[in-house]
């Protein structure tokens, strides 16, 4: 086990490919992923963490819904609307759903103008990732404001189990609390990509580092991140 | 497919940014809010440590009341189960998770790595504060009505949210409050710990490199940000539960003729939750424990630790096996037996690599230099003690042998043997030997030399006979035995001599708080390298490391941190930094 050279052997076997260029990097000095910056290093992990709470969440819905004794309210019953007396199921699901999906896109053209220095751009599309996340947020509100009309509780609803009203406001609450403080970070770094403080190297107010046009990656990262967690919910929660 | 420029005499240049320090401008910006991990560190430790002195003050109460029911006025059961739960849940959670990680995490990683700081200084202050804030929910439960909760540190529901517990009015919320913020805060330190270990390191440092110290730490890190996950998830849904009267845990309960409004929930789901948190939780503690105690055997055996890669890799397959055993917790909790089955497999699996580690130590010993320094004594007596308390794990570990066992005190020896003693252990000989890094000053050789008898002869006091009452069947978390016949006087005889010995072991703690205290101003300096160790936190640019850490230039790794007596070199030791010796072989072959 003497290892005394500067330079290992990881070196010569960064120029193959495949695994053993992974296995490579990861025996190589200073940074187990080249050219991942910290910041984005921390994002994936921190997200990485946050897939296990709502892996927890969502299992623990689906524990209690295999385990309860009394009937689960019918999803495509429940959230319909109800336009013209025509009953839609599913309806504003699939207008959230697709606005959120959506506000991907905008996010990732917003990454590709920031990279380009396209501040304008930039701004304007992550504004607008912002207006569809607040949207998806409000269309939300409207939903849970509808269902508590009509008698949904966390502790009962009128149709069947209660666990039903639990789950409904605590995973729903949870992603959209998430949405929501994807859309204050949109907007506080739009703000920051405006004003040029990535060009000027300006400082941040808490951590006085400098910004680079990576945290618009960074904040899309967490962007899709909240958008694929929809998915699983909705197809759990909603289609199931 | 990077090509690695390189510089001057054949240097890797570095590809990683220098930190962007911040530099404080105030008292208040450099000692209390505080970016730098240093810094956070002691103020992790210092806490940690108060609080642990708060949960030791705890268990002398209750073995007070174990030995003598009745003497103390103000304990009754509600009292009793209120200082179990309390001092259970400060112990794990609050005083080594974060010590381990929030303490020698924030100190170690960064100077074992030659970086400036931590990579993201900010949150790591940030986490420190939440941890703060998280303790004084805590203990701001001992002032609410109704006192903390009762309900046991594993907070099973329905018990921990229904009448008769105590603390039902508050304590059981300030705690599920007090768990969440500690998480979140956790979760801001543990990025930092993460991201460090794998993008901030120096040049020339690989993760084959890294003292196993900060191989602990890191994997126990990573395991701390999958497994909190669970326990937050349990809080908030049992929180619900009690606030907002949803069933997530709550099956259809008749109280004293009255239907409580819960119904249909499932009380296992939340053991789930919990062990899915609580088994990682007991490694989250023990890894850091067993990478610390490897580089004490080897800097104070002056030997190169025994199969580095091994005991890297087996840091890495306890990490990962440790996340599917926790329904070993559960086999009389009403689970089907072929999961038991599954649970037990996996369980004695982990014994493969914890032994593979335990033989290293003492291949590591083998033929070496060994001096009985303070942080030696403790590193040896934790090999012993934590053979002694894994031994103990095969038993329970195993359903048939589990389930006669279970809710004994042969439970509370195994696990504070394990978890308890052991780690602690490890914590006192890391501060022993780190302290002077700290400080500059050594602490009291023979004040420690108190400390470490005391300690560790009367721990095995304390928890040795536990086992015996155990098998005897005596009963756990009972606040008395009263007057049963069927457990012989012997059980009260010895009952009575754990509580003396526990009286004496805590006591003797005060040593080792004045040593702490005394040795800041009185201690014998300590130089740079006191033990002649190899690690870069050793070779600091002066000591205490000033802020920065490395002085100007950031150290260049040669080597690995294990160089100690080897054949034809100057000294015993060669520091990680020193270029590669004349004559020594240039490079392994590829």
């Amino acid at each position: 086990m003497v290892q005394i050279s500067l330079r290992n052997e990881a070196d010569e076997a960064r120029h193959s490919s495949g695994l053993a260029s992974i296995a490579a990097d990861l025996s190589s000095d200073q940074r187990a992923f080249k050219n991942v910056s910290w910041g984005k290093a921390m994002m994936w992990i921190f997200l990485l963490s946050d897939t296990f709470v709502f892996s927890c969440f969502l299992i623990s819905y689906m524990t209690a819904r295999m385990s309860t004794t009394v009937p689960w309210p019918n999803p495509s019953e429940v959230f319909a609307l109800e336009i013209g007396g025509t009953s839609f199921p599913l309806l504003l699901i699939a207008i959230m759903t697709f606005v959120l999906i959506s506000s991907s896109g905008t996010m990732a053209m917003a990454v590709n103008y920031g990279y380009r220095r396209d501040r304008v751009t930039t701004a304007v599309l992550m504004l607008a990732t912002a207006a569809l996340g607040a949207a998806f947020v409000g269309m939300q509100a409207f939903e849970w404001t509808k269902l508590i009309h009509e008698g949904v509780r966390p502790w009962e609803n009128p149709w069947g189990a209660a666990q039903f009203g639990s789950s409904f406001f605590m995973i729903t609450g949870f992603h959209g609390t998430h949405v929501t403080f994807g859309v204050i970070f949109l907007i506080v770094i739009a703000r920051k990509v405006l004003r040029g403080d990535f060009d000027t190297g300006r400082r941040g107010f808490f951590t006085s580092r400098k910004g680079s046009y990576e945290s618009v990656e960074i904040m899309g990262l967490y962007w899709h991140f909240v958008d694929l967690v929809w998915v699983f919910i909705f197809a759990f929660f909603y289609l199931w | 497919m990077v090509d690695v420029p390189l510089g001057v005499a054949g240097v890797p240049l570095a590809e990683v940014e220098d930190v962007e320090l911040y530099h404080p401008k105030s008292w208040l910006t450099h000692y209390v809010f505080s970016q730098d991990a240093k810094i956070i560190a002691v103020q992790y430790s210092v806490t940690a440590l108060s609080i642990g002195l708060v949960a030791l003050m705890l268990s002398w109460l209750m073995r007070l009341q174990l030995a003598f029911p009745g003497a103390l006025s103000f304990i009754d059961a509600d009292a009793y189960y209120q200082l179990i739960t309390m001092h259970g849940m400060m112990m794990v959670v609050y005083v080594l998770t974060a010590l381990f990680l929030g303490g020698f995490g924030n100190y170690l990683i960064p100077l074992m790595l030659g970086a400036r700081d931590m990579v993201f200084p900010y949150a790591n202050m940030l986490s420190f504060w939440f941890y703060l804030l998280a303790v004084v929910v805590l203990f701001a439960s001992f002032a609410v009505p109704g006192g903390p909760t009762g309900a046991g540190w594993t907070l099973y529901p329905p018990q921990s949210i229904t009448a008769g517990t105590p603390g039902l009015a508050w304590g059981i919320v300030m705690m599920l409050v007090s768990l969440m913020i500690f998480i979140i805060g956790f979760t801001m330190g543990g990025l930092n710990y993460v991201v460090t270990v794998l993008q901030g390191r120096t040049r020339g440092m690989t993760l084959m490199r890294m003292p196993l110290t900060v191989w602990g730490i890191f994997t126990a890190s990573v395991m701390a940000l999958l497994a909190f996950p669970a326990l937050f998830v349990g809080a908030v849904m049992m929180l619900f539960d009690r606030l907002l009267g949803t069933s997530f845990f709550m099956p259809e309960i008749i109280e004293q003729g009255a239907r409580l409004p819960y119904g249909g929930g499932s009380p296992i789901l939340f053991q789930h939750l919990f062990w899915f948190f609580g088994h990682p939780e007991v490694y989250i503690v023990a890894l850091p424990a067993f990478g610390i105690v490897s580089d004490l055997i080897s800097v104070h055996a002056r030997r190169n630790i025994f199969g580095y890669r091994m005991m890297v890799w087996a840091i890495v397959a306890i990490g990962a096996l440790s996340f599917v055993v926790w329904a070993h917790h559960m086999y009389v909790s009403g689970m089907n037996p072929y999961f038991g089955f599954f649970f037990a497999t996996t369980t004695l699996i982990i014994a493969i690599p914890t032994a593979i580690k335990v033989y290293n130590w003492v291949l590591t010993l083998w033929r070496g230099d060994i001096h009985l320094t303070t942080p030696m004594l403790f590193a040896l007596a934790f090999i012993v003690t934590f053979v002694n308390g894994g031994l103990t794990g095969l038993f329970l570990g195993n359903v048939v042998v589990d389930v006669p066992l279970s809710d004994t005190m042969f439970v509370v020896a195994h696990f504070h043997m394990v978890m308890g003693v052991a780690p602690i252990l490890v914590i006192f000989g890391a501060i022993y030997h780190w302290y002077p890094k700290v400080t500059g000053r050594l602490l009291s050789v023979p004040l420690g030399q108190f400390h470490f008898w005391v300690t560790f002869l009367g721990a095995y006091l304390i928890f040795f006979p536990m086992h015996y009452l155990g098998l005897m069947g005596v009963p756990r978390r009972y606040y008395e035995m009263g007057e049963t016949a069927i457990y012989p006087p012997s059980a009260h005889d010895l009952n009575i001599f754990i509580t003396v010995m526990a009286l004496l072991v805590g006591a003797a703690q005060l040593a080792f708080v004045f040593n702490l205290i005394w040795s800041l101003r009185h201690g014998r300096p300590a130089g740079g390298n006191p033990w002649r160790a190899c690690s870069l936190e050793w070779q600091t640019s002066a000591t205490p490391p000033p802020h920065g850490n490395f002085g100007k230039e950031l150290p260049v790794v040669y080597r690995w941190a294990y160089d100690y007596n080897v054949p034809g070199a100057p000294e015993d030791f060669i520091p990680q930094n020193q270029p590669p010796l004349a004559g020594e072989i240039a490079s392994r072959a590829p």
